[in-house]
């Protein structure tokens, strides 16, 4: 049962924060012991994937092709792991920057119940053997996710939030309409058994499904035609709530496409269409990201820049790409969020989120210069940080595996350069030169904090911890692309999963 | 690999067109109606995957006969999707409340930033156009950098 942990304990932590609303303190407690406790329960889980093979629970008793399975193998317990740490580390963020803007005793009865229930949606989708579940899990995390975009509404917040809330509905339809059309096809959701039952229905079907799947995921993980609504909603959330959703929302579509293209729809060779749409998420997410001149915004566009580097490593569809992707993955939910933090500290310090409107802040604030520096040189690449390992990781799957591939293995490296040139002009402009005054809160009567506020240090160690679990992620980067290389072996042999879900005989 | 008539299919074929139809529109009503006329769609179409109609149900249903029971699967998926896509209905009612208390209306807003940026790249040749996009923003959108004190839209 230890994989439905992860899925029950934040539930069951939403529910007691509902009931102890009055008190801050406990629900403060509650999130964090959950969330601790869920990541310790994640780590083990890793250990035994990775020693005996697949982990697998049976809902209600009832073995796989009929009952729901949770099934944590080495990428879903890796990925869960990371996420839970990122998620905790982003809690006490948000809890200590509440303190700091609204003192000690308010308690916001809405952020930490809707904080958990987002926390077991991303864990159901990550630990779900089932078609419809990873439906619910989507909703789930979706749900709390727009109860989170849209609270404490302004204005500006009510339109970037109905931009969000509409085309992640619209894609959870799709999603429906592809879960109808898979089970009238094959008669199963169950993951596993999809994966026999799809492989014997005839090719032109095959496509139309996988079709479905991609558009489903790839407006969810941000892939470049279905891009638009992420720089526009993201910005406008509160700091700590972009660095969730930048970190996770968007990963979790990925790994669902890692999950179901090579489970369920194999194709052994270099996919072209997906070639293709890394190359232009790459190239027009960075250059996106040139234009810019808000901060958060900036941000945004190289997130889906850098999701075109997943999907590349998806398009290898070797156990060196998936490996590669996966280790991909566990990076970027990393330095993505760290950055979104850091976007949050500065826009503090400074009052805005304007890059022309900054500057000097090397000298005023060197601490939050290191904690920009840091993660802004792991999103780029530069050696030795875990950017570096993940990219080269990437790289040693594309290159030599045909001209196709290589040729956008080319794409990969001057992506990363213009990701560098885009963190530069970031650095240039906000830490450098003449040291600005910050600008003072425009409207300091309503609720929202938009210009300059006290930071609390506990915000500073959260997101230092978050760097240190970066730069941790390039130290251990041996037995990590250890354990991300044998999780790709194991995606694309499909034998540990369909073995560990179906029974023995499912392993043929 | 279950087939439907074509009636159903042409059902849900429409339903989606109305439903992506409406949710081109700009109103938050109307793409309210979008989602779900476009929810109706996505349940039906799970519905009709459990197989022809007139068949018994699973519980109550004679086992006389080899006449094939109703797939009862579907039906608990479509149970389920229904509660989802009718709780979402209700959420984004509340959010189009809050648009038009907030707002005055319901319309979804141009992106400012995004205009701000198109404009700041256009070459002067395009002059004429963007002092009118400049000034239908401001009609449409009374207030939406202003009352949120937007620390950007002040210096642009």
């Amino acid at each position: 049962m230890l994989p439905a942990l992860p899925v029950l304990l934040p539930l069951l932590g939403a529910g007691a924060t509902v009931v102890v609303g009055r008190w801050a303190w406990a629900q403060r407690v509650i999130g964090v012991t959950v969330l601790a406790a869920v990541s310790v329960v994640a780590a083990v889980l890793l250990v035994m994937a990775d020693r005996g093979g697949p982990v697998v629970a049976e809902i209600g008793g009832w073995a796989a092709p009929v009952g729901i399975v949770l099934v944590a193998d080495r990428l879903a317990a890796l990925l869960l792991l990371i996420s839970t740490v990122v998620t905790l580390a982003v809690l006490v963020y948000a809890i200590d920057q509440r303190i700091a803007d609204y003192g000690r005793r308010t308690a916001s009865t809405t952020f930490h119940p809707i904080f958990l229930v987002l926390s077991a949606g991303v864990s159901l989708a990550y630990l779900t053997g089932d078609l419809f579940s990873l439906f619910v899990a989507f909703e789930i995390m979706l749900a709390a996710s727009y109860v989170l975009i849209t609270r404490r509404t302004d204005a500006r917040r009510i339109r970037s939030g109905m931009t969000y809330v509409i085309i992640s509905l619209t894609s959870s339809l799709l999603f429906l309409t592809t879960v109808a059309l898979v089970y009238a096809a094959t008669g199963t959701v169950n993951l596993a058994d999809l994966a026999e039952r799809v492989a014997a229905l005839p090719t032109g079907l095959q496509t139309v499904l996988a079709l479905l799947v991609l558009v489903t995921f790839g407006i969810k993980a941000a892939i470049v035609p279905l891009h638009f609504w992420l720089p526009d909603s993201y910005p406008n959330a509160p700091a700590p709530v972009t660095a969730l959703f930048a970190g996770l929302l968007t990963k979790v579509g990925i790994y669902a496409l890692l999950r179901t293209r090579t489970l369920i729809f194999p194709e052994g060779h270099p996919s072209v269409l997906l070639l293709v749409l890394a190359s232009v998420t790459m190239i027009v997410g960075v250059l996106g990201a040139l234009a810019q001149n808000d901060l958060n915004r900036i941000l945004s566009f190289l997130l889906v820049s850098h999701i075109g580097f997943m999907i590349f490593g998806l398009a290898v569809t070797d156990a060196a790409g998936a490996g590669g992707t996966a280790l991909y993955v566990v990076h970027h939910i990393t330095v993505q969020a760290t950055l979104f933090l850091v976007s949050g500290l500065i826009t503090r310090r400074t009052g805005t989120v304007s890059i022309d409107a900054m500057g000097g802040l090397a000298k005023r604030a060197p601490l939050l210069a290191v904690l920009f520096a840091i993660p802004a040189l792991t999103l780029a690449g530069v050696p030795p940080t875990s950017g570096f390992v993940a990219k080269l990781a990437l790289l040693q799957a594309g290159a030599g595996d045909g001209v196709a591939t290589s040729v956008v293995a080319g794409i990969v490296i001057l992506a990363s350069l213009l990701t560098l040139y885009a963190v530069v002009r970031v650095w240039v402009r906000v830490f450098w030169g003449e040291p600005r005054e910050p600008l003072p809160d425009n409207d300091p009567d309503d609720d929202l904090v938009v210009g300059t506020a006290r930071t609390a240090t506990p915000m500073y160690v959260a997101t230092a911890a978050l760097v240190a679990v970066s730069l941790t992620i390039a130290a251990a980067a041996g037995p990590l692309s250890a354990v991300t290389t044998r999780a790709g072996d194991d995606l694309v042999a499909r034998t540990p999963y369909l073995g560990a879900v179906l029974g023995q005989e499912g392993a043929r | 690999m279950t087939t439907v008539s074509l009636a159903m299919a042409v059902v849900v074929a429409a339903l989606y067109a109305v439903g992506f139809y409406l949710l081109l529109q700009r109103s938050l009503m109307r793409v309210l109606l979008g989602v779900v006329v476009l929810g109706h769609g996505a349940n039906l179409l799970l519905q009709l995957t459990g197989g022809p109609p007139a068949r018994p149900p699973i519980l109550g249903g004679s086992a006389e006969g080899s006449a094939p029971l109703a797939d009862p699967l579907p039906q608990a998926l479509a149970l389920t999707a229904v509660v989802i896509t009718f709780a979402m209905t209700t959420y984004l009612l509340a959010l189009g409340y809050r648009s038009w208390v907030l707002v005055g209306h319901d319309e979804v807003q141009d992106d400012l930033e995004d205009r701000r940026i198109a404009r700041r790249r256009t070459p002067t040749a395009s002059m004429g156009e963007e002092a009118d996009e400049q000034g239908d923003e401001v009609g449409v959108d009374p207030g939406s950098a202003a009352a949120s004190g937007d620390p950007v839209g002040d210096r642009s």
